[in-house]
């Protein structure tokens, strides 16, 4: 097996000491929480960082509650425990599906919800669950902490407002009435990274869809989102063909790049196909037809 | 089964260590002393080597050595011969010709600062237009890939044919319905769980070399390194322990184990190089990759006439398919398959690219498993033409019982078989009628499902020597057995398990002819210390040919037995019969002795006549008088989603007749395995390049297997048709089910396709492949997707 | 630096760089050769073993990162001479054959047994659906892990 090359280690006993060994050792230091994407790409030796600082002592950061009308998911709780969340599940269906498909049950018990935000792949599913559900994401560092939006949070493939002495400590999803979500993704055997994968929250008023998210991974989607679809859906009545004509713009509008899970016309398909799906299911969800 | 019989589903001996934890694989042994090596591999397809220097490599405090290609040229071990006849560097000299081939090997005392040490290494290349699409090898144009063979011009490396071609002419010629396809067999790759490593101890002193490694044929390797090391064969010991999988891929003597020798050699100390997943991937062998035309003929009502086939082999850069000598396209000239045919034709172009050698591996049987696909597709693709179905196109033209031993039109005697019988039964299990009615309906909803049939026959347990050998070394495989005067025996064999279960089935095998408990049998493979000669374990020889050996040593005893028994009862010989496990005396069933009474007085005092020796030990070596010829029906039912692309096997059904069963529960986890495996290839595994050369399958992030979730809940039935010629009338099982599963999963997947207009699709049937098909637009599966 | 931890009830200390491998860590420094390794890329699930009380990829966990906590793997399954419901489960329905991506199964199994302990078959399968095997084809498996449900008993240690 492949082996990382050498590296320091130093174990964070607070947030605030993670933070001031991410100043003091600078961009060569990297947080490692769950690992399962860093530890990966060390052993490849694409990546070779000087320093790694595991957080995983600051148990504090794992947590998933209730805060007012937001449900708050902290950076480090494992992809396990978010799939396991009755809480979660309760709200956001769309979580559930999409843990249920990330990664395996054993890479899930380790690998955490902000680890893989934070290595931001362009295929990664969580990115697209949170642009649907229209999240904001806490940042600490050393001037404090503050907000992004779940749909600023990537500035490219792999790279992330984050800064090289800032740690995301949390995401927050906005509790709405009338909601309903879903995830799907189609992979070539399952634990695979999607070939497309779809998103999709509305919130009904009536027969009408009052707002829309459609977060879209792997197929190239300006910020992991469908900004033009849920443009077009809003104030609309949902019905067969608004989901398809969503569908339709979600799919022109995003960028998918060949590889060897598929072609680009395939996954531009994908994208349209897989929206007009999970908007059905998530209008269901919802209470509607 | 007679009631004392030994066979049955007997617990396997070989759990008791392993599920605690205990097996002993290469990578678990540790020596005192010992060293670790890594290979530095190739980043280029095709390349000039300019320089390496390994200065800074050396400097590392805790790098013991570093070999180079310059330094094997001096030691005369920088070349070394394939299982194909071919010559294939172990370290790099001028050029590089695949990407992952050996340029240099490290030396250090623990596998981290050995992994460290490859990136101080500074290799200069100067890169080539690389040989990636074997449609073009044969170009004028086309780079050279084997300038290093005197008088090369080009990229043939043989042109093989067999069946008559006239006569196939003819009959397509008269034939009412001929259909054609092109079929791509892709590029696959074995990938044992376990990957390919060795612990190499060169004692100076004694000059034993002795060597633990993942091998599948241990007595092939250690005649092999004694050629090509010059260590004498008797100071040579090769142990395979126990074996994460082979699956062909723990056949061939690879360069990582004649580096790690010469690591031994120049430090003094035991050298263990294990490789990674990567190195496995790349490097190893691997299987398949036939670009194959075949065409079918038949008569209007459905009766098949002949079948053809035109192949073109990509053999990577070194030809190092492990096929017996006089069969550079292996047994694929069998793709006449299980019907009775007027005549056949194939040829088989064999060509160099710059891609890592093999392409004899993956249960594939010498080549059946790319014979059947043919067959069974193009059999498919008929039933399609003529309209019939396709249970019935294959039950009208199956051969009958009566006409076994069948010769087939090019050449191979089948000797044993029903095959209605298993169509037919695996047809019942299905619920075939049931599920085409079924069909009918979802059709009618817009949903789609399939149902595919595959019919194999193979043909497993090379030998005879006369015809097959490898390297010059007859396909026979011996047995040795030792009954100790308590009467508990040892069996020695020369075949070596990566799972199969030997330690039992071998164990039962004896048993069953002296009367014992399997429990008194003790077997022991892998170390050639301690075993007879044999060519080892690949193509599903172990019960064909070594399981035939260990039944004549057995019979040997069992004879020396009777000549003891009635020195000890005072009767002739020929007054004993056999009978209950014991000899006894014929009409006074009372004076019986079983074998280990009989050992304790072979050892004794007892006077014994001239010519019979104080002991019962025996040994055989086997040669088939001709392979044996397993063969089965599957059916797969597949639900395919035409918006995704997306494929999910809903059932697989499949019926295997393997001779007489020692031990059916091993038999029954071979299939279980064989049908993941055609799962796995019809549906998301492949080996592709990129138009550099670069190979896009380096780990198992793009090298797919399935997972449990890809798997049903398999059905198996059996049929048994003992073979006729082999002792105890079994046959070869462990490939069958890879050889006849992909087919069954991609006539299921294009059944489901077919209100489309889809008549044929490649494997693998991703997700992608599937929608393009349905678009009309297929993706080619060996190249990268453009 | 110094590593404190328990494996299988035990524990131990040594010095291990930050880099190491919790497999390699268990493999080489321990002598524990029951867990084994499949692949580069955290695939195929040789490796599993428990950290605390949840089975992990041991080659995607540093050795560092077990610091002060348990680890469990096959050698721990058995108690003394008593076999794990798990294990004689699998000897019972030929779970295994070459016996390499064993270890990593039976733990994944000890632990869907101890929080699901009547899980389905499709609760098996996705339980071991990132653990590959290439000799069973995962039927035998599925049965063995059913098998060791029925029996009951519960884990051994």
């Amino acid at each position: 097996m492949q082996v990382p090359a050498q590296v320091e280690y130093e174990k964070a006993t607070s947030l605030e000491h993670a933070i001031g060994l991410l100043r003091r050792y600078g961009p060569a230091a990297r947080i490692l929480a769950g690992g399962h994407s860093l530890i990966p790409m060390m052993k490849l030796r694409l990546v070779q960082p000087d320093v790694l600082i595991d957080i995983n002592g600051l148990t504090d950061l794992s947590y998933i509650k209730l805060a007012g009308a937001e449900l708050r998911i902290g950076a480090l709780t494992r992809h396990a425990q978010l799939l396991e969340s009755a809480l979660a599940g309760e709200h956001f269906a769309i979580l559930h599906d999409a843990e249920r498909v990330i990664a395996d049950p054993i890479v899930r018990n380790w690998g955490t919800v902000g680890g893989s935000l934070c290595q931001a792949d362009p295929s990664e599913d969580l990115s697209a669950a949170f642009a649907a559900m229209k999240g904001t994401m806490i940042i600490e560092g050393p001037d404090g902490r503050r907000q992004v939006s779940a749909r600023s949070f990537h500035t490219g493939p792999y790279e992330t407002v984050v800064g090289p002495a800032e740690v995301l400590t949390e995401i927050r999803l906005p509790i709405r009435p009338g909601g309903g979500s879903c995830y799907l993704k189609v992979a070539r055997r399952a634990g695979d990274w999607p070939v497309g994968a779809a998103g999709a929250a509305v919130w009904l008023a009536g027969d009408v869809i009052a707002d829309a998210g459609i977060g879209l991974t792997a197929v190239g989607a300006r910020h992991f989102a469908a900004a033009e679809a849920e443009e077009f859906l809003r104030g609309r009545p949902a019905t067969t063909e608004t989901l398809a004509r969503a569908g339709a713009l979600a799919a022109a509008h995003c960028e998918p790049v060949a590889d060897q899970r598929g072609p680009a016309d395939y996954k531009r398909h994908l994208a349209g196909e897989l929206t007009t799906r999970v908007l059905r299911q998530a209008v269901a969800r919802a209470g509607g037809r | 089964m007679p009631p004392d019989s030994a066979y049955g589903p007997l617990g396997r001996k070989e759990d008791a260590r392993l599920i605690r934890g205990r097996g002993t694989f290469v990578d678990d042994i540790t020596l005192p002393g010992m060293l670790h090596g890594a290979v530095l591999r190739s980043p280029w397809a095709h390349a000039r080597v300019l320089s390496v220097d390994v200065t800074a490599a050396l400097a590392h405090p805790k790098v013991e050595a570093v070999i180079t290609g310059a330094d094997l040229v001096e030691r005369g071990l920088a070349w070394m011969p394939t299982l194909a006849g071919d010559v294939q560097p172990v370290l790099a000299t001028d050029k590089v010709r695949f990407q992952g081939q050996e340029v240099a090997f490290v030396v250090a005392e623990d596998r981290y600062a050995a992994r460290d040490a490859l990136e101080l290494i500074a290799v200069e290349y100067e890169p080539l237009p690389p040989v990636v699409d074997a449609r073009t090898a044969l170009d004028p144009a086309a780079p050279v890939v084997r300038d290093d063979l005197p008088g090369r011009s080009g990229n043939r490396i043989f042109d093989w044919t067999a069946g008559d071609a006239a006569a196939a002419d003819a009959a397509f010629a008269a034939a009412d319905v001929t259909v054609g396809c092109d079929l791509i067999y892709p590029r696959s790759h074995p990938a044992p769980l376990e990957t390919c490593g060795i612990v190499a101890d060169m004692d100076a002193t004694s000059g034993r070399l002795t060597l633990f490694c993942t091998s599948q044929a241990p007595h092939a390797h250690r005649t092999l390194y004694a050629t090509i090391t010059g260590v004498p064969e008797h100071k040579l010991r090769v142990v395979s322990p126990d074996l994460g999988g082979g699956f062909g891929n723990k056949v061939p003597v690879y360069p990582g184990y004649l580096c790690a020798i010469t690591g031994s050699v120049i430090t003094g100390r035991p050298v263990k190089w294990v490789e990674d997943r990567s190195e496995n991937l790349m490097s190893t062998t691997f299987a398949r990759d036939y670009h194959m035309h075949g065409e079918i003929a038949s008569t209007r009502d459905g009766r098949i006439l002949a079948v053809r086939a035109r192949v073109l082999a990509d053999h990577g850069a070194f030809n190092a398919a492990a096929a017996p000598t006089k069969y550079p396209a292996g047994f694929f000239h069998i793709f006449t398959g299980s019907y009775d045919l007027q005549a056949a034709f194939c040829e088989v172009t064999g060509v160099y690219t710059n891609k890592a050698p093999g392409g004899v591996a993956y249960s594939c049987s010498f080549r059946i498993t790319e014979a059947v696909y043919l067959v069974e597709r193009l059999v498919d693709m008929l039933a399609r033409e003529l309209g019939t179905d396709p249970a019935q196109l294959r039950m009208r033209n199956l051969l009958r019982p009566e006409q076994f031993p069948y010769t087939c039109p090019t050449g191979w005697e089948y000797d044993s078989g029903d095959y209605p019988r298993a169509l037919a039964l695996a047809m019942d299990l299905a619920g075939y009628d049931e599920l085409r009615r079924e069909q009918a309906e979802l059709r009618a909803r817009g949903e789609y499902m399939g149902i595919g049939i595959a019919f194999f026959t193979e043909g497993v347990g090379a030998g005879p020597r006369e015809h097959m050998d490898i390297l010059g070394l007859g396909m026979a495989d011996g047995a040795e057995l030792r009954v100790h005067p308590t009467g508990k025996a040892v069996l020695g064999i020369s075949v070596q398990t990566q799972g199969q279960g030997h330690e039992t089935t071998f164990a039962q095998i004896v048993a069953h002819e002296l009367g014992l408990s399997p429990d008194d049998v003790e077997v022991v493979h892998g170390d050639t210390d301690r075993t007879p000669f044999g060519l080892g374990t690949y193509g599903s020889r172990s019960t064909p040919v070594s399981g035939a050996a260990a039944v004549m040593a057995a019979r040997k005893v069992r004879e020396r037995a009777r000549l003891v028994a009635a020195a000890k009862l005072e009767v002739a010989a020929d007054d004993l019969e056999w009978a209950v496990g014991k000899w006894r005396v014929r009409g006074d069933p009372e004076q019986a002795l079983g074998i280990a009474e009989i050992a304790m007085a072979a050892h004794s005092s007892l006077a014994l006549p001239d010519g019979v020796e104080g002991h019962l030990d025996a040994s055989a070596v086997y040669n088939p008088p001709n392979l044996t010829f397993p063969f089965g029906a599957y059916i797969c039912v597949s639900d395919v989603d035409p918006g995704t692309g997306e494929v999910r096997i809903r059932r697989f059904i499949a019926v295997d007749d393997c001779g007489v069963r020692i031990n059916p529960m091993i038999v029954e986890g071979q299939v279980h395995r064989g049908l993941a495996d055609g799962i796995g290839m019809a549906l998301m595994q492949a080996v592709t390049f990129d138009e550099a050369g670069n190979c896009l399958a380096g780990s198992f992030m793009d090298y797919l297997l399935p997972t449990a979730m890809e798997c049903p809940s398999f059905e198996l039935g059996a049929t048994v048709t003992p073979s006729p010629h082999h002792p105890i009338g079994a046959k070869g099982v462990g490939e069958s089910a890879t050889v006849g599963s992909p087919a069954a999963v991609v006539n299921s997947v294009v059944d489901a396709l077919a209100p489309f207009g889809v008549v044929h699709a490649d494997m693998p049937l991703t997700p992608a492949s599937v929608w393009r098909t349905i678009q009309g637009r297929p993706i080619r599966p060996d190249l990268a997707v453009g | 630096m110094k590593l404190t931890l328990t494996v299988n009830g035990t524990k131990c200390a040594r010095e291990v760089e930050p880099r190491l491998l919790l497999v390699h860590f268990l493999r080489d420094d321990l002598g524990l050769t029951g867990t084994h390794w499949g692949c580069d890329t955290s695939n195929c699930g040789a490796c599993v073993v428990w950290l605390d009380e949840t089975p992990v990829k041991s080659c995607t966990v540093l050795a560092v990162m077990a610091e002060g906590r348990r680890v469990r793997t096959v050698e721990g399954l058995a108690s003394g001479s008593r076999l794990d419901p798990v294990q004689e489960g699998f000897a019972a329905c030929h779970g295994l054959q070459c016996g390499f991506c064993t270890p990593g199964m039976m733990l994944t199994a000890r632990w869907l047994l101890d929080r699901v302990p009547e899980p389905t078959e499709a609760q098996v399968r996705e339980a071991i659906s990132g653990q590959v095997c290439r000799c069973t084809g995962y039927e035998n498996i599925v049965r063995s892990v059913l098998w060791a449900a029925r029996r009951g008993g519960g884990s051994a240690t």
